[in-house]
């Protein structure tokens, strides 16, 4: 055994790899309940991708057939229905889960230097995923996939000039069509997935050059023991991949008991006009985008003042974009001496707090009907949730902070 | 080799135009694969114009047909929603069709149909913020479940744009421009081909 690793040792770093970022990568020894979920999204990313190659044995991407196929997959291949509500739900459970992730981030700072790229290479993931997902439901072919895509594909029409063309190449035809849910497929499942899984890595390596933030903010390289071990860090293997496997099993058991007992969640998984085949002449008469794009939606049915210049389209799009180009800037939109939550001041608390609730009600609002005292609601949340963003650099520099320890607490 | 006598201007520029000529190159390689996705021959053969017979179509009903894949709306329209366009004009973005692109020159009017049969209104029906399909509620007021002052129309459920009778938009609603009109012509009093202008607007 010896022998056979040393061979292999002098062919390829085995060791060293497994030392550097398993056995002798020294991590915070205070992640808490918070940093279960960086493993949990490979642990879903590697699902995804493996019950999509099963799934993609039996679907067929032709508008004829795609519909029937996946319903195909629902009761006649064997153990079918699993794979694909392992899927579909599955989508649903990576924006859980990297929601949360991303919270982790902004209350304990771990967006803040030196861990910028990071964030930015999380964004861009973010972002793909999205753009995954979307394409993914165009897949089934149903009333609601239909008209999501024709939404969201219209979406770019609003650019002026080339949008008409824009949108006709994203298409290839003059509807969504065969030919869009065709490119539709080729993307979901090699193009985007290989640029996710690329970038996964990216973000594991920026990640790994600089060693995890933790819950109290501290850069725990700047005390190391006379070997140059940080002295409040523990190696990543054993403690925290025991750790991770702990929030595995609970995660299992979660995700199971919605596969098994309540997989359309109510229609908030999978919504009932997505059982209905594609119909282009007829819209169904409520539509709702998943409820991971939902404050987004909002976003973008918010804005409806026609004075603008350019239009009330073009400026909802615009603002739309912006909801998710702001989060790029957090690394340097905050200015506070601290990083964790833990040593802020009340204003941040507050201003957290009132983002938070600005988001979960743009969610909701976006499952809503429009007019009346909805629209006003989601103004007011869209003010918030740009509010946070765009006066963080004042009010961070305003806030009280608490003194930080040298050592972990 | 010694090192001493690089001419590192060369050097710069030689780096510099062969980059330049690749990045050429690599735009000229990435061509056939960005057209490849725009739409195909058979995509564009496909918009032929379609024949429509509405002789059964019922006054105030909305019959919908399909023409390049596109919802295409008829309704003969009543005597009560004809008179309902004179008065909304300050509710309308738009209320003389002044957007061209949205409909031919021979259906620039208060009732955006042709002169010889104003009645009958035909139209793409789609909305023109994000191409949902819009709900036809023609009745007026609280009969349609939209709100006491509502002069009947469309209204789209997407995201609350408001059309009316003639497929002008309202003022503060997403939309920007007024429902679209396709070329049609009359080859009877019910009888239509939509996709096609009508021989006097051909010359």
């Amino acid at each position: 055994m010896e022998k056979l690793m040393s061979w292999i040792d002098d062919r390829f770093p085995l060791t060293q790899v497994w030392e550097e970022h398993m056995a002798k990568y020294y991590a915070p020894k205070n992640f808490n309940f918070w940093y279960y979920f960086g493993s949990l999204a490979i642990l879903v990313l590697v699902m995804q991708i493996f019950t999509g190659i099963f799934m993609a044995m039996y679907y067929k991407p032709d508008a004829e057939l795609a519909f029937a196929s996946v319903e195909y997959i629902m009761r006649d291949v064997p153990w079918g229905w699993l794979i694909r509500y392992m899927h579909a739900i599955g989508a649903s459970m990576f924006f859980i889960v990297i929601y949360l992730h991303m919270f982790r981030a902004m209350i304990y700072g771990s967006y803040r230097g030196p861990r910028e790229l990071i964030w930015l290479f999380g964004m861009v993931i973010f972002v793909a995923l999205m753009a995954e997902s979307f394409m993914g439901y165009l897949l089934p072919w149903g009333n609601m996939s239909y008209w999501g895509a024709q939404v969201i594909i219209n979406l770019f029409g609003a650019i002026p000039y080339v949008g008409d063309i824009l949108v006709e190449w994203l298409r290839g035809d003059y509807v969504i069509s065969d030919a869009t849910l065709n490119r539709f497929f080729a993307f979901h499942v090699i193009a985007v997935p290989l640029v996710l899984v690329i970038l996964v890595f990216l973000h594991i390596v920026a990640l790994h050059k600089v060693g995890s933030n933790n819950p109290d903010g501290i850069e725990i390289k700047k005390t190391k023991d006379e070997n140059g071990i940080p002295l409040d860090g523990i190696p990543f293997h054993p403690y925290y991949t025991v750790k991770d496997i702990v929030g595995v099993i609970v995660f299992l058991m979660v995700f199971s008991a919605i596969i098994f007992f309540i997989p359309t969640l109510g229609g908030w998984f999978l919504e009932a006009d997505n059982f209905i085949p594609a119909n282009p002449v007829s819209t169904p008469p409520h539509i709702v985008p998943l409820w991971y794009f939902t404050p987004y939606y909002s976003i973008l049915r918010a804005v409806t003042w026609a004075w603008l210049p350019g239009g009330a389209k073009l400026w909802g799009v615009i603002a739309m974009g912006s909801s998710l180009v702001v989060l790029f800037f957090l690394p340097w939109l905050d200015r506070s001496p601290v990083k964790s939550i833990r040593y802020r001041g009340w204003i941040f608390k507050v201003a957290l707090a009132l983002f938070v609730i600005a988001f979960l009600m743009l969610g909701w609002l976006g499952t809503q009907p429009v007019g009346g005292i909805n629209t006003v609601l989601a103004q007011l949340g869209m003010l918030i949730y740009f509010g946070f963003f765009l006066l963080m650099p004042i009010y961070t520099r305003l806030d009280s902070t608490k003194p930080v320890p040298e050592r972990l607490t | 080799m010694s090192d001493q006598n690089v001419n590192k201007g060369r050097r710069r520029m030689l780096i510099l135009t062969t980059s330049a000529i690749g990045a050429v190159g690599v735009g000229f390689a990435a061509t056939p694969f960005i057209l490849s996705m725009m739409p195909s021959a058979r995509a564009r053969a496909a918009g032929a114009p379609v024949e429509v017979d509405f002789s059964k179509l019922d006054v105030g009903v909305l019959l919908t047909v399909e023409w390049q894949g596109k919802p295409i709306w008829f309704v003969k329209r009543t005597d009560a929603m004809m008179e309902k366009l004179n008065t909304i004009a300050d509710l309308l973005v738009d209320p003389d069709s002044n957007v061209e692109t949205q409909q031919p020159v021979y259906t620039k009017n208060l009732p955006r149909s042709q002169e010889k049969y104003p009645y009958i209104s035909v139209m793409i029906g789609i909305c023109t913020h994000l191409g949902c399909v819009p709900l036809d509620k023609f009745p007026v007021g609280r009969a349609s479940g939209m709100g006491a002052d509502w002069p009947g129309g469309y209204f789209c459920p997407c995201h609350g744009s408001k059309f009316d009778m003639a497929g002008r938009v309202f003022k503060n609603v997403p939309a920007p421009t007024n429902l679209v009109i396709p070329p049609y012509r009359f080859l009877s009093e019910t009888l239509v081909i939509v996709g096609e202008n009508p021989e006097e607007a051909k010359a």
